[in-house]
C-alpha cells in the first residue's frame, strides 16, 4: 500500500513533468477550438454516430500526440528534420512507384499492418528540414542558400502535385514559402509576385464572365483548371457537378443568418444537401446553425491561435524556432483561409479541411504535431529565461 | 552578397515580417467577415428562400374523376382502385433484361411489353409507365418481397377508369388515355399545368374529352420535407384534392342498349332527342369499341386494329359523317314550301313518273308515275316528281334560306369535339368548296336533285334528328346535349346544361299540322306501315334511301351490288305525335332502303321508350318492304 501512494506522486511528478511544456494560451485557445469543433461535428454526424466516436478517439489520439511532442527540446527537432525530410521523400518516391489509388489520385502507401499518406507528414517535414537549414547558415545567408531552400521545397510540392493532390500540395508549399518569407527572402522578389497576384484575381472578378465565354482558351490552363476557376465565378453554369457543391454550401452559410438556426437544427446540413459536411464543408454546418455569431466566434479562436504562434515566433531566441513557429502559425492560417473562402464560394474547391473542425484523424494528427512544436519552441525560450 | 547581421538586427527584421505577415492574416479574414456578411446579413432573404425551396417538395394529391351516370342514375363511368407495376425507364438501364427478370416474379405478356414500347414513345421524360395493371395479390406480395433487385420499378395503387358496360354509349362516353406530348402542352397552354401534377390520363374523345375540366377535379398538395436525394422525412401542410364533378346524362342508357342491339353486326347512327328540351336520349353509332382498352394504354396490336378495320369503329358516324338524307328531306321541303307559301296543301300535279328540265328527266322510282299528287301524297307515297318540280319552283336560295333555319348545314352544338357541318348546298357554299371557276358555277338542275335529298345535300345524323325535334316541337329550337347536370359531390351544387329554348322558327302551326298528319299516314299506309303495324301509339315518320354510289342511269338491284355500293337505309320519326316525347334519325349504312331496316330499328326504339318493351333480337329486315319511297 505504500508502495502505491510511492507510486502515485512519482506518477504526479512525472505528469507535472510532462505538462509543464505546454504553453497555456494555447491549450485554452486549442481547447475552445476543439470543444466548439466537436459540438459541430455531433451535428454533422447525427446519422453517423460511429463517426462522431472515432472523432472522439482522434481527439485523444492527437492529444496525447502534442503533449508527447512538445516534450522533445528543438535542438533534439534540429537533428531529427534531415532524416525525416528524407524518409518523407522516399516514402513519396514509393507512393509514385507503388501507391494505392483512391478516388482517382495515389496517396496511401501499405507498409506492412497499416497505410500511411507520407504527403501528409510532408506539411511539417518540409518547413522543419527548410528551418534547419537556414539555421545551419545563419550566420551568412546567401542568395545560393536560397536556391538551395527552393530545391528541397520543390522536391516534394512536384511528386504531391503529381499524385495528383493540389489541396496538399499548396498546403506544403506555402508552408516552406513561409520558411523562405521569414528567413529574409529580398522585397525586391516577394512584392512583384504579390502585385501580380492581386493583379490576376482582380481581373478575374471583373472580366470573368468574358473570359469564361465558350470557345475562350488560358495560355498554359488545361482545360479542367479554367473550368474549375469559372465555376467559382458563377457556380450556375455548373449547377449538377462541382458548382453544386459552392451552391448548395452557399445556401446553407446564407440561410443561417446572422444567429443562425440552432444547434441540429440546420435543414442544409440534415436533409443531406451539403456535400462532405463532416470533412471540408463542415464550416456550411457552423456557419447554418451558428450564423454569423458562429462564424465570427470561429474567426476570432483562429486569429487568437496564429496570432498566440506568431508571438511565439518573435520571442524565440533561435532562427530554428522562429522560422519553424511563423511557418506552422501561417499554415494554420492557409488552412483555414482555403477552406472558409472555398465553402464560401470565393476560392476553388480544392481538398483542405477546416484546421482541428473537419473530421479526419491524420490531419488532426498533423495539426496537434504543429501545436507541440510550438509548444517546444516556446517551452525551450522560458526554460533558458529560468536558467539565466 | 554576404549577410552579416548581429542577432539583434536579425530579430527586430524577422519581427518586422511577423507584423507584416499577421497583417496578411487580418486583411484576408477581413475578407472572409465580408463574405460572411454579404452571404448572411445581405443575402440572407434569398438564400433562406433557396433553402426553403431545397426543403419543401409540393407533393400533388390526385383528385377521383367524376362519375358518368344516365338520366335514371345507372353508372356508365366509374373508377376502381388497383395496384399497378410501374417503371422509370430513365431509371433502368437494360429495359429487356429488366422485363425479363420481373417476369419471373409477375406474368408478363407479350402484350404489356408492346404496350410499354408503344406508351414509351409518348410519353413524357422520366414518367413512371405502367408494366402490368390489376396486379393481384399474390404477385403484389411476390414483388414486395424482391423489390430490392429492381431499382426503378414500383409497384403503386392508382385508380383507373372502368366503363362498366364495356361496348355500351362508347362514343359518346369516349374514353382515357395517358397524357401525350400533345396533351402536355396544351395544359401547359391553358396554364393548368400545376393541376396536372400528379395525373397521368386525360379524357381523349367523347364526354371524357368535352367535360375534362369538370371530370377531373383540382389536385391538392402535401408539403413535404425532403432530403436532398428526394426522400420524404415528415409532411409539413396538407390542402386535400377536390374530387371531380359527376355527369348526369339526359342518354337514357337502357334505350341506347336497345338501339345497340337493334342494330346488330350493322354499321350506322341513330340519334334520339327529347323534342322538350333538346336532351339527347340515344346517339349511337355503328360499329362501337370497347374504351376500357385505352385505360392503361392501348396495346399497337389492338390499336391497329380499331384504327386500320375497313368499318372505322372509332369513327362517330352520328356526329361526324353527314350522309344524303334522300326522301326524309321531303316532310322538311314541303314544311318549306308551304312556310315560304311555294304551295298550298291542296295544290296537286299530274305526275307522269318523270320531271324534264333543262334537257334532262330526272325519274321517278315508280314508272308511269304515281297520278295525281297533292303534297299529303307526295309525302305517303315519296313522289319524286312532286319534289323535283317544287325544288325548281322555289329555287335553290330559298330552299337553303329554310334549311338553315331548321339547323341543317351547321353545328349543333352538341357537347362532344368533333362535330361536323354537313352540307347544305347553295350557290355560295359551291364557291367555297370548288377552285376553279367551272366547277364554282351553280346548275338549276343541281337544285332539281336537293329537292329529292340528293345532290349535294349530306347532314349528319344529329342535324337530322335535331330538324326532326324542331318540327315535332312545332319551332322551338333546343340545343341538343348529352349532360343533363353537372354536379358537386363536396358540395351538392348542381349545374344545369341549358335546357331553354335557343329560338323559334317561324311556323304555321296549320302547315305543321299538314305535315305531321301526312308523317302519321306514311306509318300507317305508306313506306312505314309495315314496320308499324299495330302499333299502339300514333308515330310521325319518313323513310329514305341515300346513294352511296352513283349508278349512272343504270337500274338498282340491291340484291346484286357488293355490300358497300348498296344503298344506305335513312329513316326520320317522332311519337307520339300528340305530344312527341322522342324524335329520332337512323341510318344504316349499305342495307338498301329505309322502309326495309331503318325503320324497324325505330319501330323497337318506340316501344321500348314508349311502353317499355324490350326487344328480343337485332331489329328485323324487312325484306318484303317497297322500294318506293
Amino acid at each position: 500500500m505504500q508502495l502505491t501512494a510511492n507510486r502515485w506522486s512519482v506518477l504526479r511528478e512525472r505528469i507535472g513533468r510532462l505538462l509543464s511544456a505546454l504553453d497555456p494560451p494555447l491549450l485554452l485557445i486549442t481547447t475552445v477550438l476543439l470543444s466548439l469543433a466537436t459540438l459541430v461535428m455531433a451535428s454533422a454526424t447525427a446519422d453517423f454516430m460511429f463517426r462522431f466516436e472515432a472523432h472522439l478517439v482522434n481527439l485523444l489520439v492527437a492529444g496525447s500526440v502534442m503533449v508527447l511532442v512538445a516534450q522533445i527540446p528543438p535542438l533534439r527537432l534540429m537533428q531529427l528534420a534531415l532524416p525525416f525530410y528524407i524518409l518523407g521523400v522516399v516514402l513519396l518516391l514509393g507512393v509514385e512507384l507503388f501507391g494505392e489509388t483512391s478516388k482517382g489520385a495515389q496517396r496511401w502507401l501499405h507498409i506492412g499492418f497499416t497505410r500511411i499518406q507520407p504527403s501528409e507528414m510532408m506539411k511539417i517535414s518540409v518547413p522543419l528540414m527548410l528551418a534547419w537549414y537556414f539555421h545551419r547558415h545563419e550566420a551568412q545567408l546567401r542568395v545560393r542558400d536560397f536556391v538551395v531552400a527552393a530545391v528541397i521545397l520543390l522536391i516534394p510540392v512536384v511528386l504531391i502535385f503529381h499524385q495528383p493532390d493540389l489541396g496538399t500540395a499548396i498546403l506544403v508549399l506555402a508552408a516552406g514559402v513561409f520558411v523562405i518569407f521569414f528567413a529574409g527572402l529580398s522585397w525586391k522578389l516577394i512584392i512583384p509576385v504579390l502585385a501580380v497576384g492581386v493583379v490576376a484575381i482582380t481581373a478575374l472578378a471583373i472580366e470573368g464572365d468574358a473570359m469564361c465565354a465558350d470557345g475562350v482558351e488560358w495560355p498554359g490552363f488545361k482545360a479542367y483548371q479554367r473550368q474549375r476557376v469559372c465555376t467559382l465565378l458563377d457556380p450556375t453554369t455548373d449547377p449538377r457537378g462541382s458548382g453544386f457543391h459552392i451552391i448548395q454550401s452557399s445556401i446553407a452559410i446564407g440561410s443561417g443568418g446572422i444567429f443562425g438556426k440552432g444547434w441540429r437544427e440546420g435543414t442544409q446540413t440534415h436533409l443531406e444537401f451539403v456535400p462532405e459536411r463532416h470533412t471540408d464543408f463542415i464550416f456550411a454546418v457552423m456557419a447554418e446553425e451558428f450564423g454569423l455569431a458562429g462564424a465570427v466566434v470561429l474567426l476570432l479562436i483562429y486569429i487568437a491561435l496564429i496570432g498566440r504562434g506568431l508571438m511565439i515566433a518573435a520571442s524565440s531566441p533561435l532562427l530554428f524556432g522562429r522560422l519553424l513557429a511563423g511557418a506552422i502559425s501561417l499554415s494554420c492560417f492557409t488552412y483555414a483561409f482555403v477552406n472558409m473562402g472555398m465553402v464560401t464560394g470565393i476560392l476553388p474547391v480544392v481538398g483542405v479541411p477546416l484546421p482541428f473542425v473537419s473530421y479526419g484523424g491524420t490531419a488532426l494528427v498533423t495539426l496537434c504535431t504543429g501545436l507541440g512544436l510550438l509548444m517546444s519552441i516556446e517551452a525551450h525560450r522560458r526554460r533558458r529565461r529560468e536558467r539565466r | 552578397m554576404i549577410d552579416l547581421l548581429s542577432p539583434e538586427t536579425q530579430v527586430l527584421r524577422f519581427r518586422r515580417r511577423v507584423y507584416f505577415a499577421a497583417g496578411i492574416v487580418l486583411v484576408c479574414f477581413g475578407l472572409l467577415f465580408a463574405r460572411f456578411v454579404w452571404l448572411q446579413v445581405v443575402m440572407h432573404d434569398y438564400y433562406q428562400t433557396r433553402a426553403e425551396d431545397n426543403r419543401i417538395a409540393l407533393m400533388p394529391i390526385s383528385p377521383n374523376r367524376g362519375l358518368i351516370v344516365d338520366r335514371n342514375g345507372e353508372i356508365l363511368a366509374r373508377n376502381y382502385s388497383a395496384y399497378t407495376l410501374e417503371i422509370q425507364p430513365s431509371r433502368v438501364t437494360h429495359l429487356d433484361d429488366t422485363l425479363d427478370e420481373l417476369a419471373r416474379v409477375v406474368t408478363i405478356e407479350p402484350r404489356d411489353r408492346r404496350r410499354l414500347r408503344k406508351l414509351m414513345e409518348e410519353s413524357r421524360n422520366f414518367d413512371s409507365l405502367p408494366i402490368r395493371t390489376r396486379l393481384t395479390d399474390d404477385e403484389v406480395a411476390r414483388f414486395i418481397a424482391q423489390r430490392y433487385r429492381f431499382p426503378g420499378v414500383e409497384v403503386r395503387a392508382r385508380l383507373f377508369r372502368q366503363y362498366p358496360n364495356t361496348e355500351l354509349a362508347s362514343h359518346v362516353l369516349g374514353y382515357m388515355g395517358r397524357i401525350n406530348k400533345r396533351d402536355a402542352e396544351r395544359i401547359d397552354e391553358t396554364g393548368n399545368a400545376d393541376n396536372y401534377r400528379g395525373t397521368d390520363h386525360i379524357g381523349k374523345a367523347g364526354l371524357e374529352q368535352f367535360y375534362e375540366s369538370d371530370l377531373h377535379g383540382v389536385t391538392g398538395y402535401e408539403q413535404v420535407e425532403v432530403t436532398a436525394a428526394g426522400r420524404p422525412v415528415r409532411v409539413l401542410s396538407r390542402t386535400p384534392a377536390q374530387n371531380g364533378n359527376n355527369l348526369r346524362l339526359t342518354l337514357d342508357a337502357g334505350l341506347q342498349r336497345v338501339v345497340e342491339q337493334a342494330f346488330g353486326e350493322r354499321r350506322g347512327a341513330l340519334v334520339a332527342i327529347e323534342p322538350s328540351t333538346g336532351g339527347v336520349l340515344a346517339l349511337v353509332s355503328k360499329p362501337t369499341f370497347d374504351p376500357n382498352l385505352f385505360v392503361d394504354g392501348i396495346d399497337a396490336t389492338n390499336w391497329d386494329l380499331l384504327n386500320n378495320s375497313p368499318d372505322h369503329p372509332l369513327l362517330n358516324r352520328a356526329i361526324y359523317s353527314s350522309y344524303p338524307p334522300g326522301s326524309t328531306f321531303k316532310p322538311l321541303m314541303a314544311l318549306g314550301a308551304l312556310t315560304a307559301g311555294k304551295r298550298t296543301p291542296e295544290f296537286a300535279i299530274a305526275d307522269p313518273g318523270h320531271f324534264d328540265f333543262g334537257g334532262h328527266r330526272f325519274r321517278d322510282d315508280k314508272v308511269g308515275g304515281h297520278g295525281m299528287v297533292d303534297m299529303h301524297k307526295s309525302i305517303v307515297v315519296s313522289c319524286n316528281t312532286y319534289y323535283y318540280r317544287l325544288a325548281a319552283d322555289w329555287g335553290i336560295d330559298g330552299i337553303a334560306g329554310f334549311m338553315s333555319q331548321l339547323g341543317l348545314g351547321s353545328r349543333t352544338g352538341i357537347d362532344l369535339e368533333g362535330e361536323s357541318t354537313g352540307v347544305l348546298p347553295s350557290p355560295e357554299w359551291k364557291k367555297k368548296r370548288f377552285k376553279r371557276p367551272e366547277q364554282q358555277k351553280w346548275y338549276a338542275g343541281e337544285t332539281v336533285s336537293v329537292g329529292i335529298g340528293q345532290g349535294y345535300n349530306a347532314y349528319t345524323m344529329l342535324q337530322m334528328a335535331h330538324a326532326v325535334s324542331i318540327l315535332a316541337n312545332d319551332g322551338v329550337v333546343y340545343k341538343p346535349h348529352l349532360v343533363k347536370q353537372v354536379e358537386n359531390v363536396r358540395t351538392g351544387a348542381v349545374r344545369r346544361v341549358e335546357a331553354e329554348p335557343t329560338r323559334r322558327v317561324n311556323l304555321k302551326p296549320e302547315h305543321i299540322a299538314v305535315i305531321k298528319q301526312a308523317m302519321v299516314d306514311v306509318n300507317r299506309e305508306g313506306t312505314g306501315a309495315r314496320a308499324f303495324a299495330g302499333a299502339p301509339y300514333t308515330a310521325a315518320g319518313k323513310t329514305g334511301t341515300a346513294q352511296a354510289f352513283s349508278l349512272r342511269g343504270a337500274q338498282y338491284r340491291g340484291s346484286k351490288l357488293a355490300e358497300k355500293l348498296r344503298d344506305h337505309a335513312l329513316f326520320i320519326a317522332f311519337a307520339p305525335v300528340e305530344n312527341p316525347k322522342i324524335a329520332l334519325a337512323v341510318i344504316v349504312e349499305n342495307a338498301g332502303f329505309g322502309a326495309q331496316s331503318a325503320a324497324p330499328i325505330a319501330r323497337q326504339v318506340f316501344d321500348y321508350y314508349l311502353l317499355g318493351n324490350k326487344p328480343e333480337g337485332p331489329a328485323p329486315e324487312d325484306s318484303d318492304a317497297t322500294d318506293s319511297e
